[in-house]
């Protein structure tokens, strides 16, 4: 699957988008936020952050398709 | 009929928010713009830096626009979020909201703002002399 890192994220990961193929059978929001936490444990450290799977924000247990666009959100800052 | 601008842009134009939001029904306009901050902490910024999802923040834009027009029967509503380096004074975002009397439209421009900030994914780092800090990113 392909996803996109805005903010502090794309800095930890290096990349705006990642292609991650290592996520199989069936993968969920929790699945890929537990991959990402294991990979860069920077991911630990925030505060908290969020997935969006095709511009929404996806509770844990939303399954990831293939086609899906699915972007990491960390803690938010406009204004 | 209602009238709503919903935008993310490089520069915020305050000079036209009048034109936007004005409405024959409406008797009150109120409008918030959000600036840059010399001091964070007693600290110095150079500038701030904003990024974001553009495609999902208008979708959340919308949503909130949306929520507010229902819930304060607004006339128009008005959400613009600048993007990229901004030095200090100048603006990043405004919000706005017109309605028949002033209370409805002064409860709208609070909420309007206040649940931007929750919610639209935009984010901000602030650029001291020395560091570069992305805004609650951590605890």
């Amino acid at each position: 699957m392909n996803v996109l890192f805005f903010g502090i994220t794309r800095e930890i990961v290096g990349t705006s988008e990642l292609l991650i193929s290592d996520l199989v059978n069936k993968p969920t929001v929790n699945d890929l936020k537990e991959y990402l936490m294991t990979r860069y444990s920077e991911f630990s450290k925030l505060t908290s952050f969020a997935v969006a799977v095709n511009n929404e924000y996806a509770k844990d247990n939303v399954p990831l398709g293939q086609n899906d666009e699915i972007a990491i959100i960390p803690p938010v800052s406009g204004g | 009929m209602k009238k709503t601008k919903i935008e993310i842009v490089n520069t915020i134009d305050t000079s036209n928010i009048f034109a936007q939001l004005s409405h024959a029904h409406s008797g009150g306009i109120c409008v918030f713009i959000g600036t840059v901050r010399e001091f964070t902490a007693n600290e110095e910024v150079i500038a701030l830096e904003f990024e974001t999802y553009k495609v999902m923040a208008l979708k959340e834009m919308e949503k909130i626009a949306d929520e507010a027009v229902k819930k304060w029967n607004l006339n128009s509503v008005v959400i613009a979020h600048a993007v990229g380096a901004k030095k200090v004074e100048e603006p990043v975002v405004i919000v706005g909201a017109s309605s028949a009397h002033r209370p409805e439209c002064f409860e709208a421009c609070r909420y309007l703002i206040d649940t931007l900030k929750e919610r639209v994914p935009i984010w901000k780092k602030e650029m001291f002399k020395n560091k570069e800090v992305w805004v609650s990113a951590h605890p």
